[in-house]
């Protein structure tokens, strides 16, 4: 059987799992590699042209390796508004040597410019990887990023 | 002074835990509706009770509840929409994160009302806090026998699972959501049909936002007339506004609909930063037009924000000083929309982006003569014609702003610099 025939009788409610699997294989394999988009194509009786469409389509999803510690800087309207946004990102950029989704040289860090976070009321808003951190100003950016460096 | 309703319980300690939530009155609300009350009879008095969905639309819950199939043979599905993405807004996460039970009863109540046997929560991806609060929830719902096989005793059957989204706003408009918990890319679904015919894997589904479903068990206990008697002729209820920007106290404020902007503004949230003027209000979330300053006593309710030439929207209001440039507004929310453009109409996906591009270069001060009537036109073309409802409400910053400060256009188009004393 061809896998497409396969795939388009097998059960929704198994694709439905997909979006659960591909942060499981994400958190497996450190990103969404070739190898991790088969391992969920075959478990989930799908394509890897399937799994990667809807991969593709979610930020959250990583198809490329990142650092590991994703730095996401909100330039959404309020925190730009309290003094957000450019500065923050300017200082990142510079104290780390990286761009807008690409990793620091080290591979410690990644930078992702971010929309809103829902956190408009702790604006200046940025999250650490899961964890969500209000009021930012650069003084404790500043220490925050001294501490990660810090770790291994 | 109005009494919290939706937001009673999220300041006492553990706010989120099934203990603190029964402690408090939790739970009675489903053993009201599903031992002494008819579906119809719930349909019935969420329809008296005038509540409209929180979610953006405003649309009746009941008349929505009453488009179900009444066939009992056929399954049928309620989908709980905690994508909260709008910019502004911040209200979603507080009700996940401070008070999960009272989202979970109206799950409950609006099921057992519609006859549906499944429920699905999709809550945005970078929720984390929020994701471990509703699966908690959830398990702990289940031991007290809230969920499951055999509700209360009642006979009917309740099964609710978790979906967590990975980065897409899109995924927040209600059938992008679907395709989402299917497993596939967030694209909407043309309307009709709409999801109360064919909704999740081709069943009649029930979308809601949290914030609506977190009402039902305040009007199941106090009464549809009580509620009905809370807001305006046309707006009912109790709405928790974000506030955001360049006021004191930026935060949810729980109030009637109804109240002015300007008490929330000045009074709620404290008023603006160093006693800045007031310059411009978004008054729902960054996809509604903005208001002025002098449009500052409109009631925040569906009809006179309409009436004002804006929405109600999610109720997330993000205020701006004297200082803000409207261009650099409109082009920073504008760029919210390119990016999250689902990308399947060329309107929305390749118009937006034109319509950044204009505005990116009038605020960088290489504007030319006609662009704003080129952005205009942009507008025009985009809204109504794009295949979701996310083509009307990308124009409406660009299109809002000229309308209000066409003269701060002008001003960076000819002057090549942002308007004096702001930036
Ligand atoms: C682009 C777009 C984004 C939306 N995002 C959300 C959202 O994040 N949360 C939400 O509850 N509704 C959102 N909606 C509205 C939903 O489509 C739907 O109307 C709502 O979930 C219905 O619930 P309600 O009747 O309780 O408001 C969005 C709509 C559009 C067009
Ligand atoms: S209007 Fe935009 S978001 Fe909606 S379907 Fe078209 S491209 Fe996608
Ligand atoms: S604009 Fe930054 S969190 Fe909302």
């Amino acid at each position: 059987m061809l896998p497409q025939t396969k795939s388009r009788i097998a059960n929704p409610k198994s694709r439905a799992m997909l979006l659960a699997a591909l942060y499981i294989a994400q958190e497996q394999y450190g990103w969404l590699s070739p190898e991790a988009i088969q391992r969920v194509a075959d478990r989930l009786n799908l394509t890897p042209g399937q799994v990667h469409s809807t991969a593709s389509f979610y930020t959250m999803f990583k198809l490329q390796p990142h650092g590991k510690y994703r730095i996401q800087i909100c330039e959404g309207l309020s925190c730009y508004l309290v003094g957000g946004a450019e500065p923050i990102i300017e200082y990142i950029t510079k104290r780390l040597n990286i761009i807008d989704g690409d990793a620091s040289p080290n591979g410690k860090f990644t930078l992702e410019i971010v929309q809103c976070l829902a956190a408009c009321d702790l604006a200046p808003a940025i999250k650490v990887n899961d964890e969500l951190y209000g009021n930012i100003s650069l003084e404790r950016l500043d220490e925050f990023i001294s501490k990660l460096s810090a770790l291994d | 002074m109005f009494e919290p309703i939706l937001t009673q319980n999220i300041n006492r300690p553990d706010s989120e835990k099934i203990s603190t939530y029964l402690a408090n009155g939790g739970y009675e609300a489903t053993r009201l509706a599903l031992t002494k009350y008819s579906p119809e009879e719930l349909i019935e008095m969420v329809k008296r009770s005038g509540l409209r969905g929180r979610g953006g639309a405003g649309f009746p819950a009941g008349i929505k509840w009453g488009f179900m199939p009444k066939d009992a043979r056929l399954q049928k599905i309620v989908a709980v929409n905690t994508d909260e993405g709008e910019p502004g807004t911040f209200k979603d996460r507080q009700i996940v994160e401070r008070d999960p039970h009272q989202v979970i009863e109206g799950v409950i109540i609006a099921s057992y009302a519609v006859g549906a046997s499944r429920a699905y929560v999709y809550i945005r991806g970078e929720f984390f806090l929020g994701v471990k609060r509703w699966i908690k929830a959830i398990a702990d719902a289940y031991e007290h026998g809230f969920l499951g096989k055999n509700l209360l005793g009642t006979g009917y059957d309740l099964d609710i699972s978790v979906h967590r989204g990975a980065g897409a706003y899109i995924c927040g408009e209600e059938t992008a959501m679907l395709e989402s918990l299917e497993g596939k890319p967030g694209n909407p679904r043309l309307k009709p049909p709409y999801p109360a015919q064919i909704g999740l894997f081709g069943l009649p589904t029930l979308v809601h936002n949290i914030e609506t479903l977190a009402c039902i068990p305040h009007i199941v206990l106090r009464g549809a007339e009580w509620f009905a008697n809370i807001g305006t002729t046309e707006s009912k209820g109790p709405k928790i506004f974000s506030v955001s920007g360049h006021v004191n106290r930026p935060g949810n404020y729980e109030l009637p609909l109804g109240t002015m902007l300007s008490d929330i503004i000045f009074e709620h949230a404290g008023g603006l930063r160093d006693n800045k003027m007031l310059k411009a209000i978004i008054p729902g979330g960054a996809s509604t037009p903005v208001l002025t300053a002098d449009q500052v006593e409109t009631p925040m309710a569906f009809e006179t924000l309409e009436r004002a030439g804006s929405q109600l929207g999610t109720g997330g209001i993000i205020v701006m000083d004297e200082t803000t440039c409207m261009v650099e507004t409109a082009r920073r929310i504008t760029k919210f929309f390119v990016h999250e453009s689902c990308g399947r109409c060329v309107p929305c996906r390749i118009g937006s982006l034109r319509l950044f591009e204009i505005l990116e270069r009038v605020e960088q001060g290489m504007g030319i003569p006609g662009d704003i009537e080129r952005a205009l036109y942009l507008s025009q073309n985009i809204d109504g014609r794009t295949f979701c409802p996310m083509g009307a409400a990308l124009v409406n910053p660009a299109r809002s702003t000229i309308l209000k400060f066409r003269e701060e256009y002008e001003y960076h188009i000819h002057e090549k610099k942002c308007a004096p004393n702001t930036n």
